[in-house]
């Protein structure tokens, strides 16, 4: 880095060090997630999706969302429920258990609610790792042959008019280095440049330098394919308790736009070495999203009934977030009725 | 003894696994299979996640590949990347032995979990590939798990969301995959595989107390029958295996 940029980037960090990014949730969401634009959000089926995010996001009924998933779960479906997702690319619309394919997703679908088109989940892995690292396409050897290829959900005529779609969904092309690497063929995947991308982790520091623990999914693809990144986090922390193990750390701070601390902000979905998915609030759950009439009634409750997250934890209550605690040897909690 | 269908899918699923694979799994009865398979035919065979984890102690059930339990004392604990990586690269993925489900199979083993009618407006949605039709493209062996009803086998799938053989013989080549397929359906009803030249599917077991005729009622197109053979039924101790070591919450089966 030249001197000069250098003053200049240590100034900036020295004014804005008393507070970094810190941010309020409902702050956040306002400044960086407007309507249309596209977003992805982090974690998987019943995992670390960033879901105090995802309600705040309904509870300011964002509308007409672009949104890039490949097994977004809990976080996706809620989206899609709360109205504010109109087009979606995605791998797989599954939740566990307590919807193996996830409810509101499935009716908007059979409704012809939303748009929609269908890749893998290592073909969604790889698009945002293309769009981490500035390339227009990466390839695989995945799909050939299926209809993953041959039916596009989003025609051509749609895509050439919007700039922020690519042209092709996928392509397949002959292997330009002959046979080399044994493959006659590949199937190029185009990269994906969120505006935003929301992941929720277990610590960060105010600057956003983001400790992951457990698996980290696509998080970090998505996070570095992203124009802007919100992390919110269980436990906001020092930096100098981040930097003590760098190895440790997955995202380091120029990635990030805002962080917004707040405990239980995974839940109902788990965060490993601090809390289980919540198995009663899940099965809940699809006993609501199977009929519109609960669950509008479940938005109006749980969704805009409340100020914020804490205010959808009080609801929820301290007896059974207690029975969700992780156990610290095994990082979930043991013998948890999950019938 | 008695046993369940449940248990006897999963312990005819088990007995396909081999010492040393390593195996690509979900959750449900595929984990239950792979987990039984540890304690009978392949002690030294390893079970890793599309998430990323591989090699996980499971002390608990997962009940999704993304739960906090595939995660402990995993070998590592990576991403989908890594996962995928892991079956697409020829030095691990040549070792990889899949289980996978779906609503819809064709005599070639080609699987929809996407869609059944029109893809835009379908009668019904299902959760779409996931990480399925990356394994059916990259590894040389997996089971497919699935209920024998003849909407489930019907002559064409609505959607082609993970290749079998495709059209037969030669096309997985042709189309650029790697050669690999399907090895094994199992039912509620019996055990399928693929003929090695025609890539059909053929009727190779029956369970107990059916008969190949009832299972080929239960199918839209025609399979062979003539090599079918009555499956052996769950021993005790396979049976003990599942009830007292695998789940015994009985969380799956």
């Amino acid at each position: 880095m030249p001197q000069d940029s250098l003053m200049i980037f240590c100034k900036e960090l020295s004014m804005s060090a008393d507070q970094g990014k810190v941010m309020a949730l409902d702050e956040a969401i306002r400044a960086y997630i407007r309507d249309d634009c596209h977003i992805s959000i982090g974690g998987f089926t019943v995992s670390r999706n960033p879901m105090a995010a995802v309600y705040e996001i309904i509870r300011q009924r964002i509308k007409g969302l672009h949104c890039y998933a490949h097994s977004n779960g809990t976080g996706v479906d809620e989206l899609v429920g709360g109205g504010c997702i109109s087009k979606l690319e995605i791998a797989y619309g599954g939740n566990a258990k307590s919807a193996p394919t996830c409810i509101r997703f499935k009716t908007a679908i059979q409704r012809g609610g939303i748009q929609f088109e269908d890749y893998t989940n290592y073909q969604m892995a790889l698009r945002f790792h293309a769009g981490a690292m500035g390339v227009p396409f990466i390839t695989t050897k995945s799909s050939f042959g299926t209809d993953i290829v041959n039916k596009w959900g989003f025609s051509k005529e749609m895509r050439e008019k919007d700039p922020k779609i690519p042209d092709d969904k996928l392509i397949v092309l002959d292997n330009p280095f002959g046979n080399w690497g044994n493959a006659s063929k590949v199937i190029l995947v185009p990269a994906i440049n969120p505006d935003v991308t929301i992941i929720h982790v277990q610590k960060a520091d105010k600057f956003g330098t983001c400790r992951i623990m457990g698996l980290t999914y696509a998080d970090v693809d998505q996070a570095k394919a992203a124009r802007n990144v919100i992390v919110t986090c269980e436990e906001l922390v020092e930096s100098k308790e981040l930097r003590a193990e760098p190895e440790y750390n997955q995202i380091p701070f120029i990635h990030v736009s805002a962080v917004v601390p707040i405990p239980f902000g995974a839940y109902p979905t788990a965060c490993y070495r601090y809390y289980d998915y919540d198995p009663h609030y899940l099965s809940q759950h699809s006993v609501f999203a199977k009929n519109d009439k609960l669950y509008r009634e479940y938005l109006d409750k749980f969704i805009f009934g409340v100020k914020n997250h804490q205010g959808l934890l009080a609801l929820v209550g301290k007896v059974q977030l207690e029975k969700i605690k992780a156990d610290p040897r095994t990082g979930y909690a043991t013998g948890l009725d999950r019938k | 003894m008695n046993y369940t269908l449940r248990e006897m899918m999963t312990i005819m699923a088990a007995r396909e696994i081999c010492d040393g694979d390593i195996v690509f799994c979900g959750t449900g009865i595929s984990l239950v299979a792979a987990m039984a398979a540890k304690y009978i035919t392949a002690p030294n065979s390893i079970i890793f996640f599309e998430t990323g984890a591989i090699d996980s102690e499971l002390e608990e059930i997962p009940m999704s590949v993304a739960d906090p339990r595939v995660m402990y004392s995993a070998a590592s604990n990576g991403g989908l990347l890594e996962a995928f990586a892991t079956m697409q690269n020829r030095i691990t993925g040549d070792r990889v032995i899949g289980i996978l489900g779906a609503a819809q199979i064709d005599k070639y083993g080609n699987l929809n979990s996407t869609a059944i009618g029109d893809y835009f407006r379908p009668i019904a949605r299902f959760s779409g590939s996931g990480g399925a039709c990356d394994v059916a493209s990259f590894v040389p062996r997996y089971l497919i798990f699935m209920q024998h009803e003849k909407r489930k086998f019907p002559k064409k799938v609505d959607y082609l969301t993970s290749p079998g053989y495709l059209d037969g013989p030669g096309a997985r080549e042709k189309a650029g995959l790697m050669p690999g397929g399907p090895t094994a359906v199992i039912t509620n009803l019996g055990l399928m595989r693929f003929d090695d030249v025609s890539k059909e599917m053929y009727l190779a077991h029956y369970y107990p107390g059916t008969t190949p005729q009832k299972i080929l009622e239960n199918m839209e197109f025609e399979v062979d029958i003539s090599q079918a053979t009555e499956a052996t039924p769950p021993t005790e101790n396979e049976l003990k295996i599942l009830r007292e070591e695998v789940d015994p919450h009985k969380l799956i089966l």
